[in-house]
């Protein structure tokens, strides 16, 4: 049976960009942006992309996509559809920008309210900049949707859904009734490209944008105006950079004197 | 009851070690704030730890105990600690960073309209304003964040190895209160329970890990890894690339979203030491990295190093290992 599913999804700094490259303002209390290297989807985002299609490969669904922010760049968040996602609503305006987890999950819900129709939402375990893990379960709470999180597998199974969930040895199986919210991990397994063909489609899908007032709520109770926690500083941690090299004339030499070295600092 | 509050896990019969931590770190706060500190535990047949958590620092502890609360379940779990909490109002509540504290402490702050912080590796009372403190790794690991709010309970969790376990002692009395709640229809339902089964010692308890990464580039190329760590009597671990690559199982990822190790020896091969990977390790003071790249960032964390393929490096450090072992 064909699902109405929406997944949540985020723009965000480029998670793998080199850790040299990462800077601070402290006193501003935020990240400056490397150069040159373009925002990206939250990857666990991108897994739950991938949850989606694959239920929509096995049985056919629509597919709709929210993001949230404000000048969000559309070859960033038309992904999903280049994968094969069919629509796609931004929550988008300058109110929406600087929130925490409760004011993203609040703007969400109210969101997901709106569309009505639905059957499955999915979200990221959570986003891969402040690391969280929070909006999914809150957006659950808020609709008071069941919620099953940390998924590895996600497929329909007798008029609800069938979730493999991550636990630390290994995973449950986890059957859960519909409309529900599942958050998706990593060992869902690698997102898809996008083809040539979904990439041609995508740029006729026009995003659909929603204000605060077009999901009814005060500019004031989302983004920064509706945030719970407080950031006190943000810095980064000090690394010792005492790295000794061992050396030799050949790598298996190197091998050698590494092995010699770690005797002679007692860890052998 | 003001006073800060700690959701237990069992493991194996007894207290989880994150449990313990979690005691020993929600002592200090309650001894900071001059209140008293409560665990809960909830599950069936739970009671029996209720003994421990009163040695490991707790003044009260709640059981709620149920066969329906027997696997963790969003919905029951959530209606129990829902009761626990709004009866008892805490200042503090603090849970695991384990699949189920990820899970229930995010969940239970909007069904109480408060705010919690997750992945916390420092918490502390703020003088004066008695808030809490909490501070998280964010962006990866590469940088950390101060948090605090004015909604109660301030809840937290707590990465695993962040925080010194309790000393246990037994000649502490505490009180035990048998608590009940009335169970809401659970609306999923665990079916099955899987363990991946793993040879050799237990990642989280291993004194020696030999972990490996991307540059490995082969379920083969993790079998010399294997034979190092049986050398060592040590286990094996990967990186998140390795594990999605499918050369490793998924429960041997070390990291942010995998296991917090913390070995005396940590022999990294063929990693870069993305900020994501070193949370699950900056823990190890002894960290020998193995890169072909000098640049790589392992070589920051790290306090020996070898620059070159681990291809060449790798067979010669073993032989050589082999032999001071003999």
């Amino acid at each position: 049976m064909p699902m109405n599913i929406i997944v949540c999804v985020k723009q965000i700094l480029d998670p793998e960009a080199p850790p040299s490259s990462f800077k601070v303002d402290e006193p501003g209390k935020k990240i400056v942006p490397p150069p040159g290297v373009p925002p990206v989807l939250s990857p666990f985002d991108e897994n739950a992309v991938e949850a989606a299609l694959r239920i929509k490969d096995a049985q056919g669904s629509k597919i709709t996509v929210i993001s949230m922010g404000a000048n969000l760049l559309r070859e960033v968040v038309k992904k999903p559809l280049s994968m094969g996602a069919d629509e796609l609503i931004l929550l988008e305006d300058e109110a929406f920008t600087g929130g925490d987890s409760w004011s993203t999950a609040y703007a969400l819900s109210a969101a997901i309210r709106k569309i009505g129709d639905y059957d499955l939402v999915l979200c990221g375990r959570q986003a891969a900049d402040w690391d969280m893990g929070q909006a999914g379960s809150g957006i659950a709470e808020l609709l008071d949707l069941p919620s099953v999180t940390l998924a590895r597998k996600v497929e329909a199974a007798d008029g609800g859904v069938r979730v493999e969930r991550v636990t630390e040895d290994g995973y449950e199986v986890v059957e859960v009734s519909l409309p529900a919210l599942v958050t998706v991990s990593n060992e869902l397994g690698e997102a898809r490209y996008p083809t040539i063909k979904g990439i041609m489609a995508a740029k006729k899908i026009e995003p659909v944008i929603w204000t605060p007032a077009d999901i009814g709520l005060e500019p004031a109770h989302v983004g920064a105006g509706g945030r719970r926690l407080q950031l006190l500083r943000l810095f980064q941690p000090v690394s010792e950079g005492r790295c000794e090299l061992i050396e030799g004339e050949t790598p298996e030499e190197a091998g050698v004197n590494l092995a010699l070295k770690l005797r002679e600092a007692k860890l052998l | 009851m003001p006073g800060v509050m700690v959701y237990v896990e069992a493991g194996d019969g007894k207290l989880a070690a994150i449990s313990s931590e979690l005691l020993g770190c929600g002592r200090r706060l309650a001894d900071a704030l001059g209140e008293g500190l409560s665990a809960v535990l909830v599950g069936d047949r739970v009671k029996s730890l209720a003994a421990e958590a009163v040695a490991s620092g707790a003044d009260k502890v709640y059981v709620i105990e149920d066969a329906q609360l027997k696997d963790y379940q969003t919905d029951t779990h959530l209606a129990a600690m829902g009761k626990v909490v709004k009866e008892t109002s805490p200042r503090v509540l603090l849970f695991g960073q384990t699949s189920v504290g990820r899970d229930l402490a995010p969940r239970l702050a909007f069904r109480l309209g408060t705010a919690a912080v997750t992945d916390c590796i420092e918490l502390d009372i703020e003088p004066g304003s008695k808030r809490l403190l909490q501070t998280k790794p964010v962006f990866g690991g590469n940088a950390r964040a101060v948090f605090t709010s004015d909604t109660y309970p301030q809840i937290a969790t707590v990465r695993a190895k962040a925080m010194e376990p309790a000393v246990p002692d037994a000649a502490r009395k505490g009180e035990i209160i048998d608590f009940a709640v009335e169970l809401p229809a659970a609306r999923a339902r665990v079916i099955e329970k899987v363990v991946e089964e793993v040879e050799g010692v237990r990642l989280e308890a291993a004194e020696v890990v030999v972990a490996g990464g991307r540059g490995i580039g082969s379920a083969e190329g993790f079998k010399q890894l294997e034979e190092l760590a049986r050398l060592f009597k040590g286990a094996v671990g990967a990186t998140r690339p390795a594990c999605d690559n499918g050369w490793v199982p998924d429960v041997l990822q070390v990291g942010l979203t995998g296991k917090i190790v913390s070995p005396n020896l940590y022999i990294a091969v063929a990693l870069s030491g993305s900020s994501q990977h070193l949370a699950g390790c900056s823990g190890c003071k002894n960290i020998v990295a193995i890169n072909k790249d000098p640049e790589a960032n392992i070589f920051r964390e790290a306090r020996f190093g070898v620059v070159g393929d681990w291809k060449k490096v790798l067979p010669a450090f073993m032989e050589k290992v082999r032999e001071q072992l003999a």
